[in-house]
């Protein structure tokens, strides 16, 4: 439930977009929904390099053949980093990691030391150049203390999002930068995000609680994942 | 320095084409991006017992990770080394973290990073440019120098041009005189031939005529060294219209891939003792 809450929030925040840049997992489903219940004419773009795509089912890798076959046009991948995202033609950047920090800065390469690491994660991907190219980028991530870390292991995404959307509420920088609540989902308490955040969180004054998905939403998220 | 293949393309059986092509400490770079991945010639590779390459690519996929734990490689070159949507590459994790089967040196970039080194190569420029890498920890590991432009005074990210020894990818068709069509997700498969000093293509099929396709790529034979017919190729990846990408497969290598026994034992019988489909 608190998943779907995080989900439909994220795709609230494309209301007014023109384009979104998405990975797979929660963004993409978000991307999906809020172009199926919110805004029609968002422009889904994928970095296997489909542009304008059209997935009526969540796709389990960026390159599932239902993306290329609704996509509008479909670049090769140095046509999707140099012509599309560098110069910002799109939009939105939604970006995962498995660390953020109190600024928003993003690790998805190394828990521990990078020669001898504890975990080797995935790697950067498009995600230094996505963060950089996008005039706006927002985080989705669950909230845990592994996840909000006071400092990454490894610096692969700089980045200041506008937002940071978690399972438990929503984050923003505040005048100084830093990662500050501004908002919890319904039934979650500020103790519970502060005690799963690696650092002494900020809480705004004027803290909202999310609005509670509406009918509809519920209705169109449940709909979309049984697909 | 400059790639010019004069001849045209041979229409060869796959094993003969990779004994000639694949040699041991070769750079190879086996491309498709989550699409039209080279697993056929990659499973060659790993029976003809090549070793120390330099494996290269973006995403190293099952594929990598299946020449990883069966020896092939002593060095990756990659930008995203994950199993997509489903998580990690195990037998790429264990040769990182335990260096088993053996110790894996590895160059990792970002995407547009490596985008661009194989646009360069295929340019046969020495090096691509982007606005990149700036800020992040990658600069303190891998290979990549800041470049001031002359007209503007900007920094920029320089990134070395790849030339991979040989390249290898897979297409839907090919024509009798080895020209090469691909479409669907193109990925960076015509940099990586045209980078590459040797290139090897596995097709779907060999048809009299290649008919346009919208968004179709043409490799002309005349920079391909050989052909090869691989049916189903690409699997667990796929060929857009022909074939479907087998995720329930990408799922289930989550797990039979975590233990190092039972990944042999998958290898020893579907790879090892397999032989290549009939050309």
């Amino acid at each position: 439930m608190s998943g779907d809450v995080q989900t439909i929030v994220a795709a609230r925040r494309l209301a007014d977009a023109r384009s979104v840049f998405i990975g797979v997992g929660r963004p993409s489903t978000a991307a999906i929904l809020a172009r199926e219940i919110i805004n029609p004419e968002l422009v889904l773009v994928y970095e296997s390099g489909t542009i304008g795509a059209k997935p009526r089912t969540i796709p389990l890798s960026i390159g599932d053949g239902e993306l290329a076959a609704t996509a509008d046009f479909v670049v090769s991948v140095p046509e999707m980093f140099n012509y599309w995202i560098q110069p910002g033609r799109i939009e939105v950047a939604f970006l995962g990691a498995a660390q953020v920090d109190p600024r928003g800065a993003l690790n998805s390469t190394v828990i521990g030391d990078y020669a001898a690491p504890r975990t080797r994660l995935p790697g950067a991907g498009g995600a230094p150049e996505i963060a950089r190219g996008c005039p706006r980028v927002m985080v989705v991530a669950p909230h845990s203390r592994r996840t909000f870390v006071a400092q990454l292991d490894f610096l692969t995404t700089p980045t200041a999002p506008e937002a940071v959307i978690t399972d438990l509420g929503v984050l923003e920088p505040g005048d100084d930068g830093e990662l500050t609540l501004t908002e919890i989902h319904p039934g979650v308490t500020v103790e519970q995000v502060r005690e799963n955040t690696g650092w002494d969180l900020k809480v705004a004054g004027d803290l909202r609680v999310t609005d509670a998905p509406t009918a509809e939403e519920q209705r169109a998220l449940e709909e979309l994942v049984a697909r | 320095m400059a790639t010019t293949r004069s001849h045209r393309a041979q229409i060869r059986p796959l094993a003969e084409a990779v004994a000639d092509l694949v040699h041991d400490g070769d750079a190879v770079a086996m491309e498709g991006f989550t699409h039209l991945i080279p697993f056929a010639a990659g499973h060659e590779i790993i029976r003809q017992g090549r070793r120390e390459l330099e494996l290269i690519r973006m995403t190293p996929d099952l594929l990598y990770d299946q020449m990883i734990g069966m020896g092939c490689a002593r060095r990756l070159v990659f930008s995203y080394a994950g199993n997509p949507g489903v998580g990690s590459l195990h037998r790429l994790r264990d040769a990182v973290e335990h260096g088993w089967p053996a110790p894996l040196a590895i160059e990792e970039h970002s995407h547009a990073g490596m985008a661009n080194r194989y646009a360069a190569g295929a340019s046969n420029l020495p090096f691509g440019i982007l606005r990149g890498y700036t800020g992040t920890d990658l600069v303190a590991h891998t290979d990549v120098r800041f470049v001031t432009c002359p007209f503007t005074g900007e920094e920029l990210a320089a990134v070395p041009a790849l030339r991979p020894d040989v390249a290898i990818v897979h297409a839907q068709e090919a024509d009798r005189r080895g020209n090469v069509q691909l479409w669907g997700i193109p990925g960076v498969q015509k940099e990586a031939v045209l980078a590459a000093a040797r290139a090897l293509v596995t097709v779907e099929r060999v048809v009299d005529e290649l008919e346009p396709r919208a968004g179709g790529i043409v490799i002309p034979g005349w920079v391909i060294d050989a052909i090869a017919v691989a049916p189903r190729g690409a699997h667990p990846s796929y060929a857009h219209d022909l074939t479907e990408r087998d995720n329930d497969f990408y799922k289930e290598w989550d797990r039979l891939s975590r233990d190092r026994e039972e990944f042999q034992a998958w290898m020893r019988e579907h790879v090892l003792d397999a032989t290549e489909v009939p050309a």
